[in-house]
């Protein structure tokens, strides 16, 4: 049985990059963990009109992430306790350190995160930072495929196109499902991408998702 | 949350005066503001269970609505607040959202940590 170990810093994080291909793999009997590093506790987004607030944020997006989780399979959800914005101030040793224990114990086949220095928020950055660092203290031949997310202007100029692209189209119902669970943070209508993008591009955009699988810098070997 | 009842704000301020707080202040343009669109300058701040006492407050403007508190050595001050929690009894939440909803800044104090 494939294991799958998924580590995103915030509840959504899982919901427009990858859920589609965690339903896949889920589907295909794949035991999924997700290690959820922080609940968004500073999240900007608070429902339309706001139903919650800066005290109440944290435990509804625990739940939409716990229904999101449900919606697309996921078994088993590890919430790690950091904070939102704060990923890249924590001790670096601490944090992959944390990851560390959970490459111990699941020994997953594949790892899911955002590629460092790719992925415009500070926290998917330090994430991935963070995941790299535990997987590179791996003996190299026990070290999983480690396939991340990117979607800095950037991305595609320094890393080439993505070499892991899924066609998730058949499991869009999960994908919908995740990211209507996260209903203080999305309106379907108002994703980003839907502004940008026509009809079809946005229905490509949905049923495709991107990895770039992580290539470990010489000095690392 | 609901839309800001200076009235009731301030009766909610003049409830806490005095006393030892935890204050959480922030402003943020939001963590995707430059990528969206490069000419944005992305900012945010935030302190998260500051301590404070003031001696007096009050709220300003006609919506949105500025506040402003005097500590014994200085002053907490938000402006932009739009959005308040009328359920809480012994904290008080406010925030300003923009016209999509999104928090902008927020203002909040409370007996205990947050």
């Amino acid at each position: 049985m494939k294991k799958i170990l998924v580590v995103l810093p915030h509840p959504d994080d899982e919901a427009f990059g990858a859920a589609g291909t965690l339903a896949m793999h889920v589907s295909r009997g794949a035991r999924v963990t997700y290690a959820c590093l922080t609940l968004g506790e500073m999240g900007r987004n608070m429902g339309f009109p706001p139903f919650a607030n800066r005290v109440t944020l944290p435990q509804i997006r625990q739940a939409e992430l716990e229904a999101s989780c449900r919606a697309v399979g996921i078994q088993d959800l590890r919430l790690l306790g950091f904070h939102d914005k704060t990923l890249e101030f924590e001790d670096p040793d601490k944090l992959a350190g944390r990851i560390g224990e959970l490459l111990e114990e699941i020994r997953p086949d594949l790892v899911i995160t955002f590629y460092p220095g790719y992925s415009v928020h500070p926290d998917h950055d330090a994430c991935g930072a963070a995941v790299i660092r535990a997987v590179g203290r791996l003996p190299e031949a026990e070290r999983p495929a480690v396939h991340c997310m990117a979607f800095s202007h950037d991305c595609e100029q320094a890393l080439g196109k993505p070499d892991v692209v899924n066609d998730v189209r058949p499991f869009l119902e999960q994908k919908l499902g995740a990211l209507n669970a996260h209903r203080s943070q999305f309106r379907y209508g108002t994703l980003p991408a839907r502004g940008r993008l026509s009809e079809t591009e946005f229905a490509e955009w949905l049923g495709r998702e991107r990895f770039w699988t992580y290539r470990w810098p010489k000095s690392d070997l | 949350m609901r839309s800001i009842d200076p009235q009731d704000v301030q009766a909610r301020i003049d409830r806490l005066r005095g006393q030892d707080l935890y204050v959480h202040i922030e402003m943020t343009t939001g963590a995707y503001a430059a990528h969206y669109d490069q000419t944005k300058h992305q900012a945010s701040a935030f302190v998260k269970n500051g301590r404070i006492r003031f001696s007096h407050g009050s709220v300003a403007g006609r919506g949105p609505y500025r506040v402003g508190l005097k500590t014994d050595e200085g002053w907490v001050y938000a402006e932009g607040l739009t959005h308040y929690e009328d359920e809480e009894t012994d904290r008080l939440i406010l925030q300003g959202h923009d016209r999509d909803g999104k928090l902008v800044v927020a203002l909040l104090l409370s007996p205990l940590p947050f």
